[in-house]
């Protein structure tokens, strides 16, 4: 380098930090911490000319720089803006930034769905945690909502459009992770939707990767839907070898089943880096692989401890002593109740992850079915072969 | 030391007096104590025959919702499972198939539901996380069982009777606050 590069000097919310040239206002506010950045719904600073939609990163600048120390008349989008020397920018400190995030989330909610009950993004959705941090209790929105009949694209991803956000990130997706972009918005305005043309199956080798960054619940995967809540998933880190992919992945397990794979997250809910490059990873990995045995798992993810996804998920686990056998003298406690003779949910002999689909009343019948046959002939019991039974049954 | 209240008070360690040594005078005076209450008015009901009314913040057995056409209000959203501070609650979900819109109001459904009454401490947390208006605790008790297996309820347990087909029973499980409320 022969010719050193200036720092930029700009000060964000009273914190003065200095950043290279071109970073825009958004990226220098990441580097002060969660608290202090804008919230963003449509930048992804992985995917290229992501940003400028959703408007929820509004802040407002004070002074343009040194140079030209008048502060810009409108809030301008921090993940567009890049900064100059001695800007001076105010982003929750001002009435200004506050007063229009809420209007911007306002405007976010008005065709958005309330069904969070249903939705299975609800947990880890970006608008979720937008809605609580900005959004006001009620809507006053008084009409009626759009909607859209739920569409399978592919085998594996499900859009729901009524949830959709028109972010355009899946987009840049399809557009900048495979050679070939099947889908994209259609129409204008109010009417504008996220389609494939002709009802065009996906299947790019990286079209799963939609789903990772979708803020809101409009793309998930097909393979998990109703499967279970997320919070009531566990999360592990795991890999494999993978000639496509990095093979890097957050498993998202209950017992010993993969309900569901996904790219590992950064802070900012963003696919994590390795090396400089995003960990995308491929479909294979992401909806073919729904075994524990296909993985090297690594060890329980890191989640924040404001999420609701970390409840009850502990790193270290103690089980303490039982005293019980050298009391005893070696007897071994009688087991009063196995739970999974009375209950029916969590049936070990039910794979939910092996349904390809959502499961529909017609598997738990069956699970039913088998439990009963066996209560009523306990001799028989020893020599079934559950799985031979399940596919005759689903005959 | 300076008393922290004026309502301490000495224990008189005296001798007894003639009078008190007889004793006699003191089983009279706890006996006059013990008859006076036969006159009073009983605080003690005859369980079965006779019933307490219940507080209008009781918290008893849960039960399912349905709306007015008869349809499970759950969606099996998880909500008060993660609330429940006993891990009383678990639920599997499916999704419901063209033809079931009678049976459940949306598209998700639990097709089961269980609530251990083992492990159920009572506090409401479910009902107060309900998004659904499907669970509510209701004015009866869990009833005493002899087996612990008996206490898992399923949701056929659970769920309040069809308003439509089983009218009588709907209106009895609605209870005594369901009434009151309709009336104000």
């Amino acid at each position: 380098m022969s010719e050193e590069v200036k720092n930029f000097k700009v000060t964000i919310d009273n914190i003065t930090l200095e950043v290279p040239p071109g970073t825009t206002i958004l990226n220098a506010a990441r580097l002060l911490g969660a608290e202090i950045a804008p919230p963003a719904m449509c930048y992804y600073s992985k995917l290229e000319n992501s940003g400028g939609k959703c408007r929820t990163c509004l802040v407002e600048v004070a002074a343009g720089s040194t140079a030209d120390p008048r502060p810009m008349p409108k809030l301008v989008a921090s993940c567009r803006t890049t900064v100059m020397d001695g800007m001076v920018v105010k982003n929750i400190t001002s009435e200004k930034v506050v007063d229009a995030r809420n209007g911007v989330v306002e405007f976010l909610l008005i065709n958005h769905p309330l069904d969070c009950p249903i939705c299975d993004q609800a947990g880890e959705c970006n608008l979720q945690d937008l809605s609580y941090g900005w959004g006001e209790v009620n809507t006053r929105y008084k009409f009626a909502r759009r909607t859209f009949v739920r569409e399978d694209i592919g085998p594996y991803i499900q859009l729901h459009m009524t949830r959709c956000i028109l972010c355009y990130r899946c987009v840049f997706v399809a557009d900048q992770l495979t050679e070939k972009r099947m889908h994209g918005i259609v129409d204008r305005g109010d009417h504008a939707a996220i389609s494939t043309y002709i009802s065009k199956a996906i299947d790019n080798d990286f079209s799963g990767n939609m789903i990772d960054v979708c803020p809101v619940g409009a793309l998930t995967d097909r393979t998990f839907r109703f499967k279970n809540r997320v919070w009531f998933t566990k999360p592990q880190d795991a890999h494999r070898d993978c000639e496509k992919c990095c093979g890097k992945v957050t498993l998202w397990m209950r017992g010993d089943e993969v309900y569901r794979v996904t790219a590992r997250k950064d802070k900012w809910s963003e696919v994590q880096s390795y090396d400089g490059k995003p960990g995308w990873i491929c479909n294979t990995c992401r909806f073919e692989k729904k075994s524990a045995s296909d993985w090297v798992i690594e060890g329980l993810t890191t989640i924040s401890r404001y999420s609701v996804i970390g409840a009850n998920k502990y790193k270290v686990k103690v089980t303490p002593e039982t005293t019980i056998q050298k009391v005893m003298g070696g007897l071994k406690p009688n087991l009063l109740m196995n739970i999974h003779s009375i209950s029916d949910v969590n049936d070990p002999d039910l794979h939910l992850s092996e349904i390809p689909g959502p499961a529909d009343g017609k598997d738990f019948d069956i699970a039913n079915e088998i439990d009963n046959h066996i209560d009523e002939n306990p001799y028989e019991a020893e020599n079934y072969n559950k799985e031979f039974m399940y596919k005759n049954l689903e005959k | 030391m300076q008393a922290l209240t004026n309502r301490l008070k000495h224990v008189d360690r005296r001798p007894m007096n003639l009078w008190e040594k007889i004793y006699i005078p003191a089983i009279v005076k706890g006996m006059a104590i013990t008859f006076a209450h036969m006159f009073k008015k009983k605080p003690t009901i005859n369980y079965p025959e006779v019933k307490r009314r219940f507080s209008p913040v009781f918290r008893g057995l849960q039960i399912l919702n349905r709306d007015a056409e008869g349809r499970e209000n759950c969606t099996a959203c998880g909500l008060c499972a993660v609330a429940c501070p006993a891990e009383a609650i678990t639920m599997e979900a499916a999704e419901r198939q063209p033809g079931e819109e009678h049976l459940y109001r949306e598209e998700k459904y639990a097709a089961r539901y269980e609530i251990n009454m083992l492990r159920c401490i009572f506090c409401g947390l479910c009902e107060e996380a309900c998004p659904k208006d499907a669970i509510y605790l209701s004015e009866t008790f869990a009833p005493a069982e002899f087996q612990r297996k008996q206490f898992v309820y399923k949701k056929q347990d659970l769920l309040i009777p069809h308003p439509i087909n089983e009218p009588e029973a709907y209106k009895k499980a609605l209870g005594n606050r369901a009434v009151k409320n309709s009336n104000n």
